[in-house]
């Protein structure tokens, strides 16, 4: 396993947003998490990241304990996430913010400038690389936060709720591009609300729910699931 | 709201009007009587220490609002140094600025560690300015509220090595000081440390992510702008010959420090000087007013309707707005 | 020993509720619009100044004087919100700042102008006299002061608890910068949260002119005061207020008794890191974090 997560519980006040949840994803692997809003999904996210601290449990990537570790030393050991909110630097220049994660790598400028406009390619950016990020439309932030996110050369990347408010189209570059990505062996954790993407992308789905993982499986496995689909999957087909 | 200076090299119009600049700045003893030297010799100074301010608020966005204590540090380890110890300014000033990056650093170390934000950080910093100029009041060493008062300058004094002389010298003295203090500002805001100090600045949870280690380059703004804040105020210690904590560490003098970036605009290279030529115009100004009036406070309010005038109107600064007025001839880039 | 000891303890919980009423000021404002009024003493200085001139004039005591200030001073907030303050909520800190140092040079020039840069005093009866409260005797004036304020205190908390726009201001505090989510229009509430702020300052400020010599320079001392009060007592809360004003109003006795005067507000400034660092929320407000 590239990610172990172990026992992992976290308290807001008097209120437990995870209920030690164990989860895992091997090298290479894409797992999605999936659930109502308010299931701790992105509870666990920030966890991993090292955004948040646990209340209890360890995370370890591959193989050594990294509970605890800020997120800059995260990201140093090969994580990268995006933001749920998307934050561009928006006084910054599209290339800018790509150029942090490989300069915080240690590259020199020329060779992070290298890095930074291969990472915006990837994303279909390049075009836009001198102009300000706060200009950018809402499917090009979610492309941004992609683009920089991959200029950190991850080992894992951690995506929440990329998809979400894009159109199929849009959405649809961005499932090409992660099995792009997965082909050459970077292992993806996702929170995603838009079945159809997890169904076709994901080789292992956790079904979250209250802070529990209620269910966990292949596609096929949590599609015949009653459980999940009465829990979720039907209530939000219902809506 | 804070914007990034593109890079202007190779573009021949700002690099004849930054040389012209400059030119006319290092000519000015030679045309000017000693009232307007002495005059830009103080725009020099705010400009100076704006700087300084502005490394930590324009460019990494900490506000503090007791630079002052900086000030303080840097004046009074020189004038210390060199009366009671005999040490000359040389020493002096870089031990102030050692002294005041350690202080800075402690104090963003605490702040930092206990994740003090926003405006919490910004009364962190007036409370430790508060506390020391109350500490430096009540330290008989230093004179406590009586002052500490250099000894006048001697016959044979050679102002390159005591760094003290006449209003010429301390023209040129802060006319280096701001010099040097433009070109390290702009190294350190262009380069890779500027990078992050920008994303930590738009973004801090975001530039972790990225993997930017923001505590320890939180930390190093500060040192460096107090250090940077401790040279001005060893210099213009030795270009007063007295100090006062009162005046010198007080909250008007850090206001007085923060008005000029500000008003000029912040995270801008140029700004802090543009806003220093105001302010210390304006003050000039309406002092001069004031007194021919005879009204005693008129000064006082043309100032604050000034600065009310700026804000209000230009709330991003003067230079964004001169770049800008000047822009339309080069949109077509 | 002990006597004097219970008169300092007096006297400091009198004046603390001076106190109180001046951070209340500065803290609803905050609470609401997440603005700091650094000219905060110069509003209390104004106060002093209206106490002192209509002490002067027409020979109004402190109480009356202080219910004027407050009416003066309401007016006075309520149009520097409609006319400039609306504008910058949400700004930047620092352009915030700006502003509120222009308003406090303002305001200190036309002191400076209309009264001199030299202390004023109101030479009133009622500075000389004392009551005697079971073998404590304490200066009239600032029994009056403390009565006054707390009187004022309560009549705020029972306007936000009780009127349709006191409920608005503390929904809107709650909920700061989002007022108009429950459907109230929030440049009046702000408005009328602008005029309540700056009336407690300007009431504070008459009722303390028979205690303390008017000054121009005196505001920043105020303004620091009510912001040290503020944070102990946690920034937005008014009971927060309340006690940090009783807390700083004697612990300052103590400290001028106990400790070399000069030094006490350095003990202040050493309290409010502490407090900065270790409960940014402050001693006793719990729900808003930093």
């Amino acid at each position: 396993m590239l990610l172990a997560v172990h026992g992992l519980t976290k308290w807001f006040g008097s209120v437990k947003a995870v209920r030690g949840i164990d989860f895992g994803v091997a090298k290479g692997e894409i797992v999605a998490h999936v659930g109502p809003n308010g299931a701790g999904k992105t509870t666990c996210f920030n966890i991993v990241a090292g955004a948040m601290r646990p209340s209890a449990g360890t995370v370890r990537l591959d193989g050594i304990d990294v509970t605890n570790q800020p997120p800059e030393e995260m990201a140093a050991r090969g994580l990268a996430r995006t933001f749920q909110i998307m934050r561009p630097m928006a006084g910054m220049t599209v290339l800018e913010n790509a150029l942090i994660g490989p300069l915080a790598r240690g590259l020199a400028m020329a060779d992070a400038r290298g890095e930074a406009y291969r990472a915006l390619e990837r994303a279909g950016l390049e075009d836009k690389a001198e102009s300000p990020a706060g200009l950018l439309t809402l499917p090009e932030r979610k492309m941004l936060e992609l683009a920089r996110a991959l200029s950190t050369a991850p080992r894992l990347l951690l995506l929440d709720e990329v998809m979400a408010s894009l159109r199929p189209a849009e959405a649809d570059r961005i499932v090409a591009l992660l099995q792009d990505l997965r082909a050459e062996g970077l292992t993806i954790l996702l929170i995603e609300h838009v079945m159809r993407v997890v169904m076709s992308l994901a080789d292992r789905i956790v079904v979250m729910h209250h802070g529990e993982k209620i269910a966990e499986g292949t596609p096929a496995d949590i599609a015949a699931n009653r459980t999940v689909i009465d829990n979720y999957l039907g209530r939000r087909g219902a809506q | 709201m804070v914007r990034r200076e593109r890079k202007r090299t190779g573009r021949p119009r700002g690099v004849v009007a930054a040389t012209a600049f400059f030119c006319a700045l290092f000519l000015v003893p030679h045309l000017l009587d000693d009232a307007w030297v002495a005059v830009l010799t103080l725009v020099l100074f705010f400009a100076f220490v704006g700087q300084a301010w502005n490394l930590m608020m324009g460019h990494v966005g900490l506000l503090s609002l007791g630079h002052a204590l900086f000030l303080g540090i840097g004046g009074y380890t020189t004038a210390v140094l060199l009366q009671d110890y005999g040490m000359t300014p040389w020493i002096g000033i870089p031990a102030g600025a050692l002294v005041a990056a350690m202080v800075g650093a402690g104090i963003a170390w605490l702040g930092f560690r206990f994740s003090v934000r926003g405006v919490y950080f910004a009364l962190l910093t007036i409370a430790f300015a508060e506390f020391f100029r109350i500490l430096f009041s009540n330290w008989p060493l230093i004179g406590g509220t009586g002052g500490y008062f250099l000894r006048v300058v001697p016959e044979d004094n050679v102002p390159l090595l005591s760094l003290r002389g006449g209003a010429d010298h301390f023209y040129y003295l802060f006319f280096v000081l701001f010099l040097v203090g433009l070109i390290v500002s702009a190294r350190l805001v262009r380069g890779r440390i500027g990078m992050f100090w920008s994303a930590i600045r738009e973004d801090e949870d975001a530039a972790r992510a990225l993997g930017v280690r923001s505590f320890r380059l939180k930390v190093l703004v500060v040192a460096v702008s107090a250090a940077m804040t401790a040279c001005g105020g060893g210099a213009f210690a030795l270009m007063n010959g007295s100090l006062f904590p009162n005046t010198l560490m007080g909250m008007q003098m850090s206001i007085q420090i923060i008005l000029a970036p500000i008003i000029g605009g912040l995270g801008t290279l140029f700004g802090p000087f543009v806003g220093a030529v105001f302010v210390v115009l304006v003050l000039e100004f309406s002092r001069d007013l004031g007194q021919t009036a005879g009204v005693y406070g008129l000064s006082t309010l043309i100032y604050g309707l000034t600065v009310l005038g700026v804000i209000l109107y230009m709330p991003e600064g003067i230079w964004p707005r001169l770049v800008r007025l000047a822009q339309p001839l080069r949109r077509d880039r | 020993m002990v006597e004097l000891y219970l008169k300092v303890a007096a006297g400091g919980l009198l004046i603390g509720t001076v106190y109180a009423l001046i951070a209340i000021g500065l803290t609803i404002i905050f609470g609401v619009m997440r603005v700091v009024n650094f000219a905060h003493g110069e509003m209390v200085v104004m106060g002093m100044y209206l106490g002192y001139a209509l002490w002067t004039l027409f020979a109004i005591p402190a109480i009356p004087a202080a219910l004027i200030a407050a009416v003066v001073l309401f007016g006075l907030g309520v149009f520097l919100q409609v006319t400039v303050v609306s504008r910058f909520v949400g700004r930047p800190q620092h352009s915030q700042f700006i502003l509120f140092i222009a308003f406090a040079l303002v305001i200190t020039g036309l002191h400076l102008m209309l009264m001199g840069p030299d202390a004023r005093s109101v030479m009133a009866p009622i500075s000389f006299q004392t009551y005697s409260v079971g073998g404590l005797r304490l200066d009239a004036a600032r029994v009056q002061a403390a009565a006054t304020a707390l009187v004022m205190i309560l009549a705020l908390v029972a306007f936000l608890r009780f009127t349709f726009i006191g409920r608005a201001i503390r929904a809107a505090a709650d909920n700061p910068l989002g007022a108009e989510v429950v459907g109230i229009r929030s440049g009046r509430v702000y408005a009328v949260t602008a005029g309540i702020g700056l009336a407690c300052a300007g009431a504070a400020g008459a009722l303390v002119s028979p205690l303390f010599d008017a000054q121009p320079f005196l505001a920043p001392e105020f303004t620091l005061l009510a912001f040290i009060i503020v944070i102990i007592g946690g920034l937005g809360s008014l009971t927060g207020a309340l006690i940090g004003g009783l807390l700083i109003g004697v612990a300052e006795g103590f400290a001028a008794l106990l400790i070399n005067p000069a030094m006490k507000s350095m003990f202040s400034y050493g309290l409010l890191i502490a407090v900065l660092l270790l409960r940014p929320a402050g001693l006793f407000g719990g729900r808003e974090a930093r």
